[in-house]
């Protein structure tokens, strides 16, 4: 169905080509998955499905792309648009119209397919995708799992043959996401439609994929299989896999039921008489020995400058200790008719680090915001640090809360590494340098003169995470810090907070990564609708939720293991 | 399924255009008074939760903004009616010679204000009732009832239209942003400082937004006839050029006998060459909005009411323009109360949209039920 021929990709300007040696085909009616670290040129690969490249993005490719027969030389992607959907990674920059019922219609009208055609279909496509009661809703107040299935339904209709993908569950929680896969599922085996999908949530869709295409690195050439064999050699794998080549199973398990059927006998009996550890362990600090850190965030010299500084600054003093860094008691937020927040409580302890969890609009944005007075709470109150936030002066609150926004770019204005640095450490009235310090201890081998946009996602982020930090607020809040992050990334950023929490930082983070959370916190709060339900020490909450457990979790219950890690650490510690 | 869109857009905007024509009739601050309540009426029962409906109050925030203006204008450089009634006297800043005929400060008259404010209402009017048309039919839906050659035209121009409200919320995502930085998030600097970010990131939106749009076939074209594509082009051209020369005949004084014909040919011209480009087009349309009943209705009240009130301008101007030199209390003419009053067939006639709470529950496929609190001691 699409037939890569020795392809490779230049783009203007740069030395070496993006991806070269592609040459696989995907077959009809199947879902390959493609993999691989960041910036590995993924997108470039789906974009060539597509014709954007290098009819749109520019750039020379070299060999040939064929889909469902056509030649995307000869082709432009509007010329593709009956054989090929694609939806990008943002759905919000993919829409046209304004109402989800238009959105629907409007790849067909540009196809000029007959009206009561395009009726049939946008009822249909309602219907498959669940958005029938969401017909006349304006797109913008929709929430991100429905525009992601609004986004794939608008593809959709003018029944493509081929369904091109960019990370289309990353930004969804994980019942969302599970949504939207289920539907992809049933295009591939009801109707044979082929789709190519990237995704970095390999826990979330390898279990979905009939082969894998990993780009193992920047330029390298594609290895095509079956999960199973992929995963074996992929740099990047999901927890289950994970497991499984800590325990040396063959063929790898790529479901929680594969491995739970392994684990029944070995493994779990191994475990039985063993206690997990890490973050879980319930405490403010984690009182094991946290692994030798690669690239120390903080020297302890820093840590005294910091002290120092605080008794220059008598209004930024420190909380009498025991006092919670962060402390919300019956906190509500209206918004027009809508209730964001209702008679929520929470307390932070100083060197905790907790994970707000729940669905897309359920109030975790919303609830970081009043942390750090960008909202203003509608009745309760609101403390940080012994300070009310939105009554704060900028100035002075950075010192008490950081946060990182969902998109980290926001944070950063300058044009280089290091005019950014300046400026966040004139912004923070640290001493010149500080922020460099902690970019570089973040950030190894990046150059001053880096332009942020030309950052990783990662790198980004570490980035404003260092803008941040450089401030030293007692209180760190991040928003769905993963989006778009690897594996590689991901664990650097484990490292990291990790550290900044056994240094006494209190953390917070909104997230829908549940992996992520299992690593990090001590304790998790699940918001459903602007309430809290639940909030307790991770392991008894994400035991008790079929769609907050982590994979280990799922293979190993009901003992009460969390990651990989702690799996290893103490089968190595028993040994 | 409620009945969805029973009111062509254009309707409304006809309705609301009427509306308007007969504000623009009139300076009596009753009658003008009983327009903005006829159009906020219709208003508060027919608008919709739908974004592109809240444009509604900043129209009339900024009508409030232009009748302040218009006062401060009277107050602070004068007003041309002579008045004998002086409220107070500013001090008059003396002008050099070639500012002759410009005042500032001096007499403020009761005449002046009441004549500025009648001015000033009238704007107000005429903008709300833009307002009320935007808040009753989204404008984009409008732009695509154009004919087939135009679509692409008027597709560009809804996402120019989007383009707006995106670069507010940027703008409020980048002041939230400088705050978290420590920088002051208010004042003109904070603003100015996050402009080439925001611009950064509308360009980004839009060339991602291109490529979307052409991979889902945008800009496709059918394959016609080198004979049609040649007969267009010459319909188009001539025809505009019809209309150019048929224009200035109707314009200039000797032209009078081939004036009128001419434009109306190349009017029908270029009207040929449009739609004989539209088979060039392959689109269809999607549902389009059928020009029923109650679209009659709707718009014919715009244009009775806008009719009448002209109608009745010409026949007795005094009433619809109440004197201010003297000062007298305006008059409260029928007739034209009446004709005003004709605007509110919609209110009565259009069914009004669903409340916003009363949507169908089944926004998400499996609805999950709000977990009710637990019922046991913890």
């Amino acid at each position: 169905m699409i037939r890569f021929e020795d392809v490779s990709v230049t783009y203007d300007g740069a030395a070496a080509p993006t991806v070269t040696g592609v040459d696989f085909e995907v077959p009809e009616g199947e879902l390959v998955l493609l993999v691989g670290p960041s910036g590995v040129g993924k997108s470039t690969v789906l974009g060539a499905v597509s014709g954007l490249v290098p009819h749109f993005t520019g750039g020379t490719l070299r060999g040939r792309v064929t889909v469902a027969g056509r030649d995307t030389r000869t082709h432009k992607p509007r010329e593709l648009a009956d054989v090929v959907g694609t939806v990008g990674q943002d759905p919000l920059s993919h829409f046209v119209t304004d109402t989800v019922e238009e959105e629907l219609a409007y790849g067909m009208e540009s196809l000029g397919l007959a009206p009561d055609v395009m009726r049939r279909r946008v009822e249909e496509t309602l219907d498959l995708l669940g958005l029938a009661g969401l017909r006349d809703r304006p797109i913008a107040t929709l929430s991100g799992g429905q525009q992601q299935r609004v986004a794939i339904g608008s593809v959709l209709t003018p029944h493509p043959r081929v369904l091109v993908l960019d990370e289309p569950t990353s930004a969804l929680d994980p019942a969302a996401a599970e949504e939207v896969l289920a539907v992809l599922q049933r295009l591939v085996h009801d109707l044979g439609t082929t789709v190519l999908m990237a995704e970095h949530r390999l826990e979330r869709v390898v279990q979905y994929a009939d082969q894998v295409a990993l780009l193992p690195a920047p330029g390298a050439a594609p290895v095509l299989g079956t999960p199973a064999e992929v995963m074996a050699v992929s740099p990047v794998f999901p927890p289950v896999v994970g497991l499984g080549r800590l325990a040396d199973w063959s063929p790898l398990p790529l479901t929680v039921r594969d491995a739970r059927r392994r684990a029944g006998a070995g493994l779990r009996d191994r475990l039985s008489t063993l206690a997990p550890d890490g973050p879980s362990a319930v405490g403010a600090a984690p009182s094991t020995p946290l692994p030798p850190l690669p690239e120390p965030a903080a020297p302890p010299s820093r840590r005294t400058g910091f002290l120092r500084r605080r008794r220059a600054l008598p209004e930024t003093a420190a909380p009498a200790p025991g006092a919670p860094a962060a402390l919300a008691v019956s906190l509500t937020v209206r918004r027009g008719h809508v209730e964001a927040l209702r008679d929520v409580d929470l307390t932070v302890a100083p060197g905790e680090t907790v994970a707000l969890m729940g669905r897309n609009g359920a109030g975790k944005s919303t609830l970081l915001g009043t942390l750090v007075g960008l909202v203003q709470p509608t009745a309760g109150t609101v403390r940080v640090g012994g300070a009310v936030p939105h009554r704060t002066a900028p100035r002075d609150l950075v010192r008490r809360v950081g946060l990182v926004p969902q998109e980290p770019r926001d944070l950063l204005y300058a044009d280089t590494v290091a005019a950014e640095c300046a400026a966040a450490d004139e912004d923070a009235g640290a001493a010149p340098g500080t922020c460099r310090a902690l970019v570089t201890g973040l950030l190894p081998g990046v150059d001053d003169d880096t332009h942020p946009r030309d950052l990783s996602e990662g790198q980004r982020l570490a980035l404003a995470l260092a803008v941040v930090l450089t401030a030293r607020p007692p209180l760190l809040l991040l928003d769905e810090p993963t989006r778009g992050l690897d594996y590689a990334a991901k664990s650097r950023l484990v490292t990291v907070l990790r550290t900044l929490a056994a240094e006494g930082h209190a953390i917070v983070l909104a997230t829908h990564d549940v992996e992520l959370a299992a690593e990090l916190a001590h304790r998790v709060v699940i918001l459903a609708d602007g309430e809290v339900v639940a909030d307790g020490p991770t392991a008894e909450v994400v035991v008790a939720s079929p769609s907050f457990a982590p994979q280990v979790t799922k293979v190993l219950a009901p003992q009460k293991w969390l990651t990989v890690a702690q799996v290893r650490r103490a089968l190595e510690g028993n040994r | 399924m409620a009945p969805r869109r029973t009111v062509h857009p254009g309707a409304w905007w006809l309705w609301a255009l009427g509306l308007a024509t007969a504000a623009s009739r009139t300076t009596n601050p009753l009658l003008l008074g009983l327009l903005l309540a006829v159009v906020g009426y219709v208003v508060a029962t027919h608008r919709t939760d739908a974004p592109w409906a809240r444009s509604y109050a900043a129209f009339v925030r900024l009508a409030l903004a232009v009748l302040l203006i218009r006062l401060f204008f009277a107050v602070f450089l004068g007003s041309p009616i002579p008045g004998t009634h002086t409220l107070l006297t500013l001090p008059e800043v003396p002008l050099p010679a070639w500012a002759q005929g410009v005042r500032l400060g001096g007499r403020v008259t009761a005449e002046g204000l009441v004549f500025a404010l009648y001015d000033g209402l009238k704007l107000a009017t005429l903008l709300i009732c833009v307002g009320a048309a935007n808040a009753l039919a989204n404008p984009a839906r409008l732009l695509k009832s154009l004919p087939g050659a135009l679509y692409e035209a008027g597709v560009a121009v809804v996402v120019a239209m989007t383009f707006a409200p995106h670069l507010v919320a940027d703008v409020r995502r980048l002041r939230a942003a400088r705050r978290l930085r420590g920088r002051p998030d208010r004042g003109l600097r904070g603003l100015a400082q996050v402009a080439l970010p925001v611009l950064e990131g509308a360009l980004e939106r839009s060339v991602a937004l291109a490529a979307a749009m052409d991979a889902r076939g945008y800009g496709r074209t059918a394959e016609v006839t080198p004979a049609v594509r040649r007969t267009t082009a010459a319909l188009t051209l001539g025809g505009l050029l019809g209309v150019c020369a048929g224009t200035y005949g109707v314009l200039t004084a000797e032209g009078g006998t081939y004036g009128l014909p001419v434009l109306l040919a190349g009017l029908a011209a270029a009207l040929a060459g449009l739609w004989l480009g539209g088979r060039r087009s392959p689109r269809t349309r999607y549902r389009p909005d059928a020009w029923g009943v109650r679209a009659w209705l709707v718009s014919g009240s715009g244009v009775a009411v806008a009719g009448l009130t002209v109608a009745y301008a010409a026949h007795d101007p005094a009433a619809l323009h109440p004197g201010v030199v003297p000062l007298t209390a305006p008059a409260f003419p029928l007739w034209p109360a009446a004709a005003i009053l004709l605007g509110l067939l919609p209110a009565f006639t259009v069914p009004a949209p669903p409340p916003p709470g009363s949507r169908p529950a089944h926004d998400a496929p499996n609805p999950r039920p709000r977990p009710r609190p637990r019922k046991e001691p913890a």
